[in-house]
């Protein structure tokens, strides 16, 4: 399952949707809006999507997670628009029988997304400047 | 043709326009979008060599014909996650 919302992630439904007896493992991550980047305070983030695409995009990640993994569940939410600090702008659950599975789909899964989909962010930082942040190759944070 | 490019983000930004529409010749390709794009928007220049292209909501390579009713959409640098 894959979704884009405009509204707070709510984790707890996810896991709920993840946690069946198939599953030994479940695995969580989140993308948490975080408060200081190469020095400079962040006072919020800002998400914007080419939507149509990005869907597909997620759609193509779950399907081929799930080729290269015997998965259980594989969720992946998105939020768009503003994501306040501390907030989770993105959560990536997979779940399988044995965990290595699991940890494995959940790592290639976010670090794919950051790669292909066409969502991008906006840092709204503490001086009151903005950003749209658009990585070159030899520009790529910290994983 | 007629072709409207969707922009987004920094581009969108760059511009001051969400969308942009260019004359292209028929059988034109990704590549000369780009030029012509780069043309009319030289505001665009920072991003523009580093972004790709999507043609009908799948990602195109710059020898992409650019079909006469399709959506474009420029992809700068993603940043989701």
């Amino acid at each position: 399952m894959i979704q884009l919302t405009h509204e707070p992630l709510d984790t707890a439904d996810l896991l709920n949707r993840a946690q069946t007896p198939e599953a030994g493992a479940v695995v969580l991550f989140l993308g948490v809006a975080r408060r200081f980047t190469d020095g400079r305070e962040t006072l919020e983030l800002g998400y914007d999507a080419y939507e149509a695409m990005a869907a597909k995009e997620l759609a193509r990640l779950e399907e081929e997670a799930r080729r290269r993994w015997t998965l259980a569940e594989c969720l992946v939410v998105h939020r768009l628009g503003a994501v306040p600090l501390g907030e989770a702008s993105v959560a990536v659950v997979a779940a399988s029988a044995h965990r290595r599975a699991a940890f494995a789909a959940a790592e290639w899964l976010i670090d794919a997304l950051k790669e292909r989909v066409p969502i991008w962010k906006q840092e709204h930082w503490a001086d009151g400047t903005t950003d749209w942040v658009h990585p070159t190759s030899d520009e790529r944070s910290t994983p | 043709m007629k072709i409207v490019v969707k922009l987004f983000a920094g581009a969108r930004e760059l511009a001051g326009q969400s969308e942009i529409e260019l004359e292209l010749p028929a059988g034109a390709t990704i590549g000369q979008l780009r030029d012509v794009l780069l043309e009319t928007r030289p505001q665009l220049q920072p991003l523009l060599s580093h972004a790709l292209f999507a043609v009908d909501a799948e990602y195109a390579k710059d020898h992409t014909p650019v079909p006469a009713d399709a959506d474009i959409a420029c992809i700068p640098p993603v940043s989701g996650g």
